[in-house]
């Protein structure tokens, strides 16, 4: 976790692949 | 007609909470895009140029934004009538508003939280504001570190959830 932080570019991504977890989640709730 | 009407006060809100967030938001990108990063490439003399005069100014425009943008955000939410809607993430409610603008709150509490109560307190040792060790300020300036980069991530899914609730649905 903390290599990935340590990260400016892994940080981003991994802010992405939340952002993309969270469109499913919401529609999953939303549904 | 009346001239201070609930449209008119939600707007208000509105507009400082976006003003609010950029400033906020604003500078944790600063911190995590421009400081950070330059900082090993600074002769190490011109160095306390940047932590005794541009980070002081900046984690107060820093703090402050994210203590505005929460307020003005829940004073938002209040107006729309999706307060209660909105924290418990729209479930049982059917409606995708409340669930993405839900996450965006969560979201964004969290990470007022991190600037408050982890970033600030461990940016004070090592401005030497409080008093601190040198190995507790380098323990402060890890996790003030690795808190800013968190809530840079966080950013990311959070600014999605805000203006996916207000423009797609």
């Amino acid at each position: 976790m903390e290599s990935l932080l340590n990260s400016l570019s892994a940080t981003i991504i991994a802010g992405l692949v939340l952002t993309v977890i969270l469109v499913f989640v919401i529609h999953a709730i939303a549904a | 007609m009346e001239l201070v009407s609930y449209d008119w006060w939600t707007q208000f809100f509105r507009w400082l909470h976006v003003i609010s967030g950029i400033m906020w938001i604003g500078h944790l990108w600063y911190f995590n895009f421009t400081q950070t990063p330059t900082m090993p490439k600074i002769p190490a003399e011109l160095r306390p140029a940047i932590v005794r005069y541009i980070l002081p100014e900046a984690l107060f425009w820093f703090r402050w934004g994210a203590m505005a943008t929460l307020i003005t955000g829940l004073i938002l939410a209040w107006l729309n009538g999706y307060l209660v809607n909105a924290l418990k993430l729209g479930i049982g409610d059917h409606n995708g508003k409340f669930t993405a603008i839900g996450f965006g709150m969560w979201i964004g509490a969290i990470m007022w939280f991190n600037v408050w109560f982890l970033i600030w307190p461990n940016q004070k040792k090592v401005m030497g504001v409080v008093p601190a060790s040198p190995e507790e300020v380098n323990a402060a300036r890890r996790t003030a570190g690795l808190t800013s980069r968190v809530n840079t991530m966080l950013s990311v899914p959070l600014l999605y959830a805000m203006v996916f609730a207000a423009h797609f649905y």
